[in-house]
């Protein structure tokens, strides 16, 4: 029976309501239609497209490098992770090889990215649930991310740090040893929002047992990232398909066992522990070098240079008016972004500019499935499965 | 992969146009499969239920406009199998009549990705339950991601503090949009400059 229907037979217990755009627990600007059964939910329909700025049109009217700041304002919580899927894209491309510093430095960086994203996510998932402090306490740590990032490229969020060939600046000496002095604080904090969040009567009664994700709906729904691994499917990309110097790097991919939103939210947790961990194996072990790689059709030379060489200069001009061109060709790259697979299909005409690129923004598979979880359960759980989510609108809107 | 791809063509036969390995040396290599578009269903069900493929999930659904081909679009899969490791793209070709069978019922997420083709480029898809736009405006017009669509678009919103309600208005820019063409003379560039025509006068 449709609402209209029961509404015309005076049946009152049917009725839809208008959760968002503008709702706190819709992180950002998601419109869901919801129809109820009393306090039941029956039906989702997420309307999307709110944020959409046809990011695909204008990249493929940009040069590769213009191209490139796009992907930070995708999932703007955890910027340079995108930007590593794209030049990982051109990179393979173009057969560029990556200097070894550089990658580390990406490493780096990208499991910054996933503090940050993991952070925002597991307070403002307590605070759709009702627990105010978490964020409070979280965004401080956040703060202090943000300045690394700031300190690196000059930006708090719109880094466009990671370049096709390596990073745009080294890492003054300064930082690095700040870095590690923030590892060896941070685990310390980490342990105080969990026991605001962990044992939580509160927290666990709305999270336990909702939103169960069994592994054959991670496969059937396209899942990946921590809605596969709360679940109990060991797929980390990171590990199954390395990049960069993952491999040789040490870390512990945590599994949940029942796929509900608390497992998520433990795996989360848990992720952030081993992303300290290779964020301080990256500072340790990175070597000394260039952090570009020495190919001046691709990338631009260094500043010194271009006040002695005239073929420097040349190459400056070329490289920030014309771009430098890719062959032509086809190719998928992703990485383990924090909220799962973030990829890049790009398909390139042999030109200075992207003929296509689409963007595999892991959220929306994951968006896709709101009415398949939500069906049954009650109102006040949607914000709680919206929430462990991961839902960042930036990306799924593009 | 090799071993994959002769496993595919020799399963699949008519029903698909060839299979290609493009190799990125290091970076590893990626396996394309042109599949009639009429066979699409039969393709990706092989993919996902054949033990040795066994392609369980979709990651992707995407379009491509190549206006001058004659069935101008690329409706582009891809599909991940955990179990294996590998990663598959499939491509049909079709244009903006001929509908492509939706996968709806053999992967559930196929649903939104669809209904993002076809908000993006018109492509239609047969069997499809719920063919709405999904990433535009309520009452948009045009497909915005075909290369024959204005970048800038055709219409702009603004609030109209008089009428209290949101207008739409035809673009107006002060200035045009500016597309820069730096290509190289020497290199690349492939039109005419003026004034290259005197060279075959004199």
């Amino acid at each position: 029976m449709t609402t209209t229907e029961a509404y015309l037979e005076g049946d009152d217990r049917n009725f839809t309501i208008n959760f968002g755009p503008q709702h706190p627990a819709a992180h950002g600007v998601l419109r869901l239609v919801l129809e109820l059964e009393g306090e039941i939910v029956e039906r989702v329909d997420p309307h999307i497209g709110l944020l959409h700025r046809g990011t695909e049109k204008l990249i493929e009217h940009k040069t590769y490098l213009q191209a490139l700041p796009y992907f930070d304002r995708l999932d703007y919580v955890a910027p340079m992770n995108q930007e590593h899927a794209f030049c990982l894209a051109i990179e393979k491309l173009m057969d560029i090889e990556v200097p070894r510093r550089a990658q580390f430095i990406r490493v780096l960086y990208s499991e910054i990215g996933r503090i940050l994203s993991h952070m925002l996510n597991i307070t403002t998932q307590a605070m759709d649930v009702g627990a105010l402090t978490p964020p409070v306490w979280g965004f401080e740590e956040r703060e202090k991310l943000m300045v690394f990032y700031e300190r690196a490229c000059g930006s708090r969020m719109h880094a466009m740090y990671f370049r096709p060939g390596g990073v745009h600046q080294d890492l003054p000496p300064a930082l690095i040893n700040d870095m590690l002095n923030w590892c060896d604080q941070f685990p310390q904090k980490l342990n105080d929002i969990e026991t605001l969040l962990t044992g939580n009567r509160i927290f666990k009664q709305r999270n336990v047992d909702i939103g169960v994700v069994s592994k054959q709906d991670c496969y059937d729904w396209g899942f990946s990232g921590v809605m596969v691994r709360g679940s109990g499917l060991p797929w980390d990309l990171r590990r199954n398909q390395p990049y960069e110097v993952y491999s040789e790097l040490e870390f512990q991919i945590p599994l949940g066992k029942n796929g509900d939103c608390y497992d998520r939210y433990l795996c989360r947790v848990e992720e952030m522990h081993e992303s300290v961990k290779i964020m301080r194996q990256c500072l340790e072990m990175m070597p000394e070098g260039p952090v570009m790689a020495e190919n001046n059709k691709v990338t631009p030379p260094r500043r010194a240079a271009m006040k002695q060489s005239m073929e420097a200069l040349i190459h400056h001009f070329k490289l920030y008016t014309e771009g430098f061109h890719v062959p032509a060709g086809e190719v998928y790259t992703c990485v383990e972004a924090p909220k799962g697979e973030f990829g890049v299909y790009l398909v390139a005409d042999g030109t200075n500019k992207p003929y296509r690129c689409h963007i595999r923004a892991p959220g929306f598979p994951h968006l896709a499935a709101m009415d398949y979880l939500n069906k049954g359960h009650m109102l006040a759980d949607v914000s709680a499965i919206l929430g462990s989510l991961d839902i960042v609108f930036g990306e799924i809107d593009r | 992969m090799l071993d994959l791809k002769d496993h595919i063509e020799a399963q699949l036969g008519e029903a698909i146009n060839g299979c290609e390995i493009t190799s990125f040396g290091k970076m590893g290599s990626e396996l394309t499969v042109n599949a009639r578009r009429v066979e699409i269903v039969k393709v990706i069900s092989f993919l996902r239920d054949d033990p040795i493929c066994k392609f369980s999930s979709l990651i992707d659904i995407c379009g491509v406009d190549y206006p001058s081909r004659e069935r101008r679009f690329d409706v582009v899969y891809h599909m991940l199998s955990m179990a294996h490791n590998t990663r598959i793209r499939i491509k049909v070709m079709t244009d903006e009549t001929e509908p492509v069978h939706s996968i709806t019922s053999l992967f559930p997420n196929a649903n939104w990705y669809e209904r993002e083709a076809f908000d993006m480029y018109g492509i239609l898809f047969d069997q499809h339950p719920d063919l709405r736009r999904i990433l535009t405006d309520y009452g948009f017009e045009g497909y915005p991601l075909r290369k024959d669509f204005p970048l800038s678009g055709f219409v702009e919103v603004r609030y109209d503090e008089e009428r209290k309600a949101v207008v739409y208005e035809p673009v107006n820019l002060p200035q045009e949009y500016r597309s820069f063409d730096f290509m190289s003379p020497w290199e690349g560039a492939k039109y005419v400059l003026p004034g290259d025509e005197k060279v075959e006068e004199g």
